[in-house]
């Protein structure tokens, strides 16, 4: 038995050669990772199973059996329930969704006015797109049109009653609308609010941290019910008499404060994250607490929380439907509403209401989330140190 | 401005002060890191500071541009004394570049926006005339080819000089170096003594906390050894690492070179 030689000495240096062939195709592919064990063919097989039984059924009440157009409740109910489906018949209500598609959108905005927030809400796409494409310039001056001008913009034109328009009061908004609004001023108050708050909340100077951190455990501490309840209900009793803050607004403003308090934690976990070092070698070059700030630790920290950031966002543009507590009709509420419409009233119809509402809230989570993606990977710079 | 700094050698004089400091002392809450320090650096002057760690030296240098604050005694920076006084703090810090361990460079920033960005907010350069300062300095690290990389993407010998890249970019007065390359691999560590040393030959004033005693015999005008917070030898090279007067420097020397 020879032992292993001790003295070694490399002649030529090994070229680097391509990896043994991979295994491809979708055969390969379902051998790795559907049926490498016994166990996981178990688990496949039984996977596939519930997918069978439970995806026919739910294709065929969502597109086959439902009833797509119709005028009335007759559609979408048995011949028992006083409508012209046979007996034992269920599907989505569509035509319901369909009839009730234009009050979905804007409530009970006089029928004339609607062509105001269609105006805004195309601005709006308009001057969001290019905010969202990072290749598209100027977006200093796209930033103040699209969280300056327009909110201002359609403030008066929406509400009206100057320039010859109508006033639509605000009671009057409902909708979709009413959902995006409430939202889009949440969040475009909550991440500067909530960047303030946050870097208050670590400031050096004791008065000013006392008053973020009593605001955000406050806001964070109590429901976002009982902020607009307290928001509509109880700020009218100690304004002056005869002073009134609409409603709307009353609930933009706490939606608002909410949202920032969470924001501002977030905020303050990626503040947390980033070195010292990072401060330091800010501070070492002479820039001052303002353009350590902005140009170093901010830009570090909130790419870190991205995904905490739009989990908030998400948050707020779901707790929105909270509205109704106080007496407004945002998506979730409007449909609500009609389900006591007696031309539409059958079995079906609140539930055809409610997968509408829940999936028009999913298009937009879904949205913001994917978009939330492509810009971590957007702002991955193989960040090491 | 750039090739001001890059070209004139400037001479040491007995009267030209650059840092002072006097009868300093230093408290992490109770604990009594920097004791009754007194160091006078001339223009022109390499200083390196050696000793155990936890001895204060790199806490000592901090103090020189505010990282820490001192408790008692005096620290004055080109006749600038440092207090709470956040102008003077940033009129020192403007003038004094400081090379860390860790680097510190800025990941989401390329190497060329690393450079750049203090002469454009602090010293309000436009941005052409800071990016042709900041070209000038990456060319005598000897990377100006990474300039448009960001700091991940390159090895941390590189990544140090670029960082005494970016400090020189603000032409300071005094440029501090805390342990800068204690966090390098073997063979990365001379890349970044080369550029101190030609620092040091251009005649830039230099604190340098360091362990590489090589450099300190080569560069240095003095060398200072810290213990337990205190200065507690100093001398010229030859005479304190071939006659080391303290029993602690004795026994650190005996340490470090075998």
């Amino acid at each position: 038995m020879n032992a292993e030689a001790i003295n070694f000495v490399r002649r030529d240096m090994l070229a680097q050669e391509p990896p043994p062939g991979l295994q491809k195709g979708l055969g390969a592919w379902m051998k790795k990772n559907m049926f490498a064990t016994p166990k996981d063919s178990v688990l496949t097989i039984i996977a596939f199973l519930i997918l069978v039984w439970m995806v026919p059924p739910a294709v065929k009440w969502l597109f086959i059996d439902a009833s797509w157009t119709g005028g009335g409740r007759g559609v979408c109910a048995t011949v028992a329930q006083g409508g012209s489906q046979p007996e034992g018949w269920s599907g989505g209500c569509w035509a319901f969704v369909g009839a009730k598609f234009d009050q979905f959108l804007f409530g009970r905005y006089p029928v004339e006015e609607r062509w105001r927030p269609i105006l805004v809400g195309a601005l709006f796409i308009a001057l969001l797109i290019p905010m969202l494409m990072p290749k598209v310039p100027h977006k200093i001056i796209n930033a103040i049109l699209l969280f300056i001008a327009l909110p201002i913009f359609a403030f008066v034109l929406l509400l009206g009653g100057v320039f010859g328009l109508v006033p639509v009061e605000t009671p009057l908004w409902g909708g979709l609308m009413v959902t995006l609004i409430l939202s889009f001023v949440g969040i475009a108050v909550s991440l500067p609010f909530g960047i303030v708050l946050a870097l208050g909340r670590r400031s050096q100077m004791p008065v000013i941290r006392m008053i973020c951190t009593i605001f955000i455990e406050i806001v964070r501490g109590i429901p976002l019910i009982t902020v607009l309840f307290m928001a509509s209900v109880m700020l009218p009793l100690f304004l002056p008499q005869g002073m009134t803050v609409d409603k709307f607004l009353r609930a933009l403003i706490g939606v608002s404060f909410f949202a920032s308090a969470y924001m501002a934690e977030v905020i303050r976990g990626g503040l947390q994250a980033i070195p010292k070092g990072q401060a330091e070698g800010a501070d070492s070059l002479g820039l001052s607490y303002w353009h350590k700030m902005n140009l170093i630790i901010l830009p570090q920290a909130l790419k870190l929380v991205i995904p905490g950031i739009v989990n908030t966002f998400i948050g707020l543009f779901k707790d929105t439907s909270l509205v109704s507590i106080i007496g407004m009709f945002d998506l979730l509420g409007i449909v609500r509403l009609n389900f006591s419409d007696s031309n539409w009233a059958s079995p079906v119809t609140p539930i055809s209401g409610l997968i509408f509402a829940g999936f028009t809230f999913w298009i937009f989570c879904f949205g913001m989330s994917r978009y939330s993606g492509f810009m971590e990977r957007l702002l991955d710079k193989g960040h090491k140190r | 401005m750039a090739t001001e700094a890059a070209t004139s050698k400037m001479e040491v004089s007995a009267t030209d002060v650059a840092v002072e400091i006097v009868g300093m002392n230093k408290w992490y809450g109770d604990f009594h890191v920097l004791r009754d320090i007194n160091l006078k650096v001339m223009r022109g002057e390499r200083i390196v500071i050696a000793g155990p760690s936890g001895s204060g030296k790199s806490t000592m240098i901090r103090c020189i541009n505010r990282l820490e604050e001192h408790q008692k005694g005096n620290i004055f920076v080109d006749g600038i004394e440092l207090t709470n006084d956040l102008k003077k703090i940033d009129e020192v810090r403007r003038e004094v570049g400081m090379v860390f361990q860790h680097f510190n460079l800025f990941p989401h920033l390329t190497i060329l926006e690393n450079c750049t960005l203090a002469p454009i907010w602090v010293r309000k350069m436009p941005k052409k005339q800071a990016e042709e300062v900041a070209m000038h300095f990456l060319k005598r690290v000897k990377i100006p080819e990474q300039a448009h990389k960001y700091p991940g993407q390159l090895s941390g010998g590189q990544q140090q000089r670029v960082a005494i890249a970016r400090s020189l970019c603000m032409n300071p007065r005094v440029m501090l170096f805390d342990e800068p390359t204690s966090a390098l691999d073997p063979e990365m560590i001379k890349e970044v003594l080369d550029t101190m040393v030609g620092l040091a030959e251009e005649g830039m004033t230099m604190l340098c906390v360091t362990h590489e005693m090589g450099f300190a015999r080569q560069v240095a005008n003095r060398v200072i050894f810290m213990d337990q917070g205190q200065i507690v030898e100093q001398n010229e090279p030859a005479e304190f690492f071939d006659n080391p007067q303290h029993e602690r420097t004795k026994l650190f020397l005996s340490q470090i070179l075998h």
